[in-house]
């Protein structure tokens, strides 16, 4: 069978400690076979063998600019990431890391055991949870201002009245996006006192959340497991108090944000 | 008096303000791909070495926003990114 011959590659998903059999239940992967484990200095490297023809390298630079595959990798790759993050510490790999063959993922958990016991022992107990602020322009001042232009545009002869006014909008409206920007500020340094570490995200683009109001902050928050309650309660209490922005509160998420090894020297020692 | 029971699921069912689109005891709406992909493209770990494509040869968050961007202009009027049908 062609299968027999297919050129195949490992994708990699998380490095974790032992993680035992019964974990991976009946877990599928990206290409639809099944997860399993990989074991090096006391690491465990959770993959799967998938072909090269999909998920090589040319594959991979055409297949990631299409979005219906995008979409069901990386929910496929968040499926399995999250499915052993509820039951132990993990560190996520990014989508599409792939290697040619075993002994290079054993390679890795060999070479960076350090690396990755430390980020073991700092995500230990902890998740990530999401917050997103968008400006919210109160409805009031949005009617106000569209109605005044809306009654002012008739009377084409008092072409003043008409820039005044539209400068008054404006202004109203710098007014209110000052607002929001200083208590996306203040939201956020409250949220990071309460976190072990933050990472900022670029705000994403309004074609992709889909808001008419600018995204402002885009962040993640690593929180130890004990404070996630006490976390959610802030974020409602923050969003009551600033009426000019908006919040979103997603999680909890497996460390995606804070997974990073620290650089490689040349000579190949952690920096 | 008895004591209120704790239930979890208000939590999520609170929409507003400090909206829990995910909570370990709920089963949730399905995770937003734009909140996902910020995370499996921009976050977890990049590695070096044997792999088949060295992530710095490619900007993935620029491919991931090019093929939202298109897919989203292809269609009529503003829809979640997010879609629900898995079709």
């Amino acid at each position: 069978m062609s299968a027999m011959t297919e050129a195949q590659g490992i994708w990699v998903y998380a490095v974790a400690e032992v993680v035992p059999d019964g974990s991976l239940g009946e877990l599928t992967g990206v290409s639809g076979g099944p997860v399993k484990t990989l074991a090096a200095a006391g690491l465990t490297a959770v993959a799967e063998q998938v072909p090269l023809a999909e998920f090589g390298e040319a594959a991979l630079h055409r297949n990631l600019e299409d979005l219906d595959w995008l979409e069901e990798k990386a929910r496929a790759h968040h499926a399995v990431i999250d499915a052993i993050a509820q039951q132990q510490p993990l560190v996520p790999m990014r989508l599409a890391t792939v290697y040619h063959g075993e002994e290079g993922v054993t390679g890795l958990l060999t070479e960076r055991s350090r690396d990755f016991r430390a980020l073991l022992d700092r995500i230990r107990g902890r998740r990530e949870w999401g917050v997103k602020a968008y400006a919210a322009q109160s409805a009031a001042v949005g009617d106000e201002a569209t109605g005044s232009a809306r009654k002012a545009q008739p009377s084409a002869g008092s072409g003043t009245a008409y820039l005044n006014r539209r400068r008054q909008e404006r202004s109203a409206q710098e007014e209110a996006r000052q607002a929001a920007m200083t208590s996306t500020a203040d939201i956020h340094d409250t949220l990071a006192g309460l976190a072990m570490a933050f990472r900022l995200h670029p705000p994403q683009a309004p074609q992709l959340h889909g808001h008419k109001q600018p995204m402002l902050l885009n962040a993640a928050y690593l929180l130890d497991d004990e404070r996630a309650d006490e976390f959610a309660d802030v974020v409602r209490s923050l969003a009551a108090d600033h009426p000019s922005v908006r919040l979103e509160l997603t999680g909890p998420w497996p460390p995606y944000s804070f997974a990073e090894l620290p650089e490689l020297t040349p000579a190949g020692d952690p920096a | 008096m008895t004591a209120q029971p704790r239930v979890p699921a208000q939590r999520a069912a609170a929409p507003v303000e400090g909206r829990v689109v995910r909570d370990p005891e709920v089963p949730g709406p399905r995770l937003a791909l734009v909140d996902l992909l910020d995370r499996v493209l921009a976050g977890g770990v990049v590695v070096t070495g044997e792999i088949v494509l060295s992530i710095a040869d490619i900007d993935l968050v620029v491919v991931s926003l090019r093929a939202l961007v298109t897919s989203v202009s292809a269609l009529d009027g503003p829809v979640p990114v997010g879609r629900d049908d898995p079709s």
